[in-house]
């Protein structure tokens, strides 16, 4: 506001004062209606209303001390530094030999703490706590790193906006789950055990088979347009599946869904189960390591394969394709093969991923599928820095485990009543997350590349010069 | 043919609210040509807004008359539910304007999960449910055993849908404020630069696209009586295809494909299956986007090198 400071420049703490009355008096009207009044069922099962005012008080004057402080805050440092603060703080007064050992020393070391993990873990919790902590923030977070190296293949690397990539997942889910509860047992009974594995490869294909199916007819589209049938037809699969019941048992799911075993080894107590083949005392965390190996491996996979593709001549097609559609068209690309082998090669990790759910859960049903979790994958990628694999890693714990670790807050039930449940904050703190970093970092937490192709040494290239495509 | 015309009367009641809807949707895309993802949630918000000054209203005040609770309803639900549109595009959007295309969008869907877990936590995940009220219809005809009627929480839609439509036509042709709005719509940075407040053209334009979703939530609380915190998604992926189906940027566009919208879904559900109703409006989306992008009454956007 340079208008202000022409004239006689208010101190700021009477200027914070004010704005923060302003944010008040609008957080009263914002929140006022549903906070203050309280819609109850009473004895007879009528709805009644009850008053809540001392809950608005709360909230109105915790907007008041925010707004109030954030206003100091900025009234000492410009504006256009306090977006970049955040990371200058830090990173800025670290050596460049040191942040040159950190950026290269990340990856490996990040590997080795993902493949001892479960060991820690083990070693740590000894037994009894344990599978909680690999499946709910190993696994967990894992599927959805796994899931979002293979969205960016589409959207980080071929620009291509996709908002329905929850129907590839559950295509590869249902694909396992039909064929291990249905196909298996009545044609080769035999093959029980390895169902998992032969499953994987078809649950893939398949997902690639519907990412081609559907990428088809949305050829043409782009940008907004395409996120917004690519939304429609994932929920155009989730409908299916809910009112198709003769092929997918609606509502209800599918359970007893075959586990995966130890390359034919099943993950149970009799004499040929993998703890009794190896001497061990039988325990369900043996079946939770190896499941979690078997993530690993998958997102390791597709990391792998999207870093050698960027470097084959469809993923230089693909980033030709996100900087400019027409010209990389009046260059002699085949456009459309280039968006086809995206949305198909993004699609099979999608179904790759989808497998590994079913089998890791036993049991699925529609509700997995639901747009909600697409556009979770689809703010990891953003969050992460579109392109950028170890960000959108970042984007994944941050966001997947940060809202684990709430399931984790029982303590607080000491401070706010034993009614208080901080679980059914987690989405509510999801999304005000999700906006909170799009307004601190619009290009997502790493914001640089590193391009393929180069004259004499590879250099970061900073995203304010990477397109986001126009498809 | 009774069924026909029953049929008809229904469509063009919930076609009704979806164009009111799809205003919101396709004023927000004319101007910041940004798909306003949780405008379906904002929607859902002034339900339970309206539920609650309905409420407070019949039980706590004693307001007898139930036209001017209904009344008093529609403007608190309309002031309300703007005053959130507008912190939301203030703290949400209006940051992340100029920047790069997904950004906003990921704010939006952001913005979308934090009002509908807002209100599942402050209100409850329970369906809320309402006496039925404006109960009495008019019976149009009886031939042939079978009643087509038209009831007065019908009525009272269409009425409220086109003097409000009227207002708004008004406004967005006639006013000063209209005439910026178009003059953003073409082009922002010229309207700037004679003079226009184009922050505040944008902010009015979210107030309006919302307080006219408070009126769609008005009536849609009035005619179906029940509200959940989930009822955004697909009220508003519908209405984002009306407006898609009018020609996004085209507020007659927005009206008549909300009409239509509605009446391709309740003929559907009588006559083919109700379980694919949505199946239906989303495939229409799918088709209208993919053959005739730019709707019935748009513009055809023409890319340049």
């Amino acid at each position: 506001m340079p208008l202000d400071t022409a004239r006689a420049a208010p101190s700021p703490v009477a200027r914070a004062v004010k704005d923060a009355l302003f944010a008040a008096l609008v957080a009263a009207g914002v929140f006022g209606p549903l906070l203050a009044f309280k819609t109850t069922q009473d004895m007879q099962n009528r709805l009644i209303v009850e008053p809540r005012w001392d809950l608005l008080a709360v909230v109105v004057l915790l907007v008041w001390a925010g707004r109030f402080l954030l206003s100091l805050w900025q009234a000492r440092v410009r504006p256009e530094t306090t977006a970049a603060i955040g990371t200058h703080l830090v990173w800025g007064l670290i050596p460049q030999s040191i942040r040159l050992v950190i950026r290269n020393g990340l990856p490996p070391a990040a590997l080795v703490a993902l493949f001892v993990y479960p060991m820690m873990i083990l070693s740590l919790t000894g037994g009894g706590g344990a599978l909680k902590w690999i499946d709910n923030f190993g696994i967990q977070i894992l599927i959805y790193v796994m899931l979002a190296w293979g969205l960016n293949i589409v959207v980080g690397l071929a620009g291509l906006l996709d908002l329905g990539y929850v129907a590839f997942y559950a295509v590869g889910a249902y694909a396992y789950a039909l064929i291990a509860t249905k196909v298996i047992p009545a044609t080769f009974p035999g093959l029980g055990v390895w169902a998992f594995w032969i499953c994987l490869p078809i649950a893939g294909i398949l997902a690639a088979f519907w990412g081609v199916l559907l990428g088809f007819p949305v050829l043409r589209l782009r940008g907004d347009y395409l996120a917004i049938v690519t939304l429609a037809f994932g929920e155009i699969i989730r409908l299916v599946l809910i009112n198709w019941t003769d092929f997918s048992n609606g509502y209800e799911g599918i359970s007893t869904i075959p586990r995966p075993s130890f390359f034919g080894i099943p993950f149970n107590a009799s004499d040929t189960g993998f703890a009794a083949t190896f001497g061990l005392e039988f325990s369900p965390v043996y079946r939770t390591i190896f499941l979690y190996y078997v993530i690993v491996c998958l997102a390791l996979l597709t990391a792998w394969v999207s870093n050698r593709l960027r470097r084959l001549p469809v993923g230089r097609a693909w980033e030709a394709l996100r900087e400019d559609e027409i010209a990389c068209r009046s260059l002699g690309i085949n456009t459309v093969n280039t968006k086809l082998t995206a949305f198909a090669i993004g699609a099979m990790f999608g179904g790759f991923a989808g497998s590994f759910f079913a089998a890791r859960q036993g049991f699925i049903s529609p509700e997995s599928f639901t747009f909600m979790e697409s556009a979770v994958i689809l703010a990891i990628v953003v969050l992460g820095g579109m392109g950028s694999l170890i960000g959108t890693a970042i984007a994944a714990v941050a966001m997947i485990g940060g809202t684990e670790l709430l399931r984790e807050l029982d303590w607080m039930k000491a401070i706010f009543g034993p009614q208080f449940d901080p679980v059914q904050y987690r989405m509510l703190i999801f999304g005000f997350a999700m906006v909170v970093i799009m307004v601190w970092k619009p290009r997502g937490f790493v914001s640089t590349r590193m391009p393929t192709a180069f004259l004499k040494s590879r250099r970061a290239v900073s995203s304010a010069h990477v397109k986001e495509g126009h498809g | 043919m009774e069924v026909f015309f029953q049929q008809l009367i229904n469509g063009v009641t919930l076609g009704s609210i979806y164009g009111l809807i799809a205003i919101g949707y396709t004023m927000v895309f004319g101007i910041i040509g940004m798909v306003n993802f949780s405008h379906g949630d904002v929607f859902m918000v002034s339900t339970f807004i309206a539920l609650i000054a309905l409420m407070v209203l019949t039980t706590w005040l004693g307001v007898s008359s139930i036209l001017l609770a209904l009344l008093i309803v529609l403007i608190i639900a309309m002031v309300f539910t703007s005053l959130i549109s507008w912190t939301i595009e203030r703290v949400a959007y209006r940051p992340l304007r100029g920047s790069f295309r997904l950004a906003p969008l990921i704010s939006a869907i952001g913005m979308s999960i934090v009002l509908s877990n807002f209100v599942q936590v402050a209100q409850g995940p329970r369906n809320k449910a309402i006496d039925p009220i404006l109960n009495s219809v008019f019976v149009l005809s009886a031939a042939g055993g079978y009643q087509v009627t038209l009831s007065y929480k019908q009525i009272l839609i269409m009425v409220v849908t086109v003097g409000l439509l009227a207002i708004f036509w008004w406004v967005v042709a006639k006013t000063p404020l209209g005439r910026a709005q178009r003059a953003c719509e073409q082009d922002r940075k010229m309207a700037a630069l004679l003079g226009v407040d184009v922050d505040r053209t944008i902010s009015i334009t979210f107030v309006m696209g919302a307080a006219l979703a408070a009126v769609a939530g008005t009536l849609y609380l009035v005619y179906y009586g029940v509200v959940n915190f989930s009822d955004g998604f697909t009220p508003g992926v519908k209405a984002f295809t009306a407006a898609v189906l009018g020609g996004i940027g085209s507020l007659p566009g927005a009206v008549l494909g909300g009409l239509l919208i509605g009446l391709i879904e309740v003929f559907w559900s009588a006559y083919f299956s109700v379980e694919y109703k949505d199946v239906a409006a989303f495939s229409i989306l799918a088709i209208v986007l993919i053959f005739m992008p730019q709707g019935i009454l748009g513009r055809p956007d023409v890319e340049k090198v």
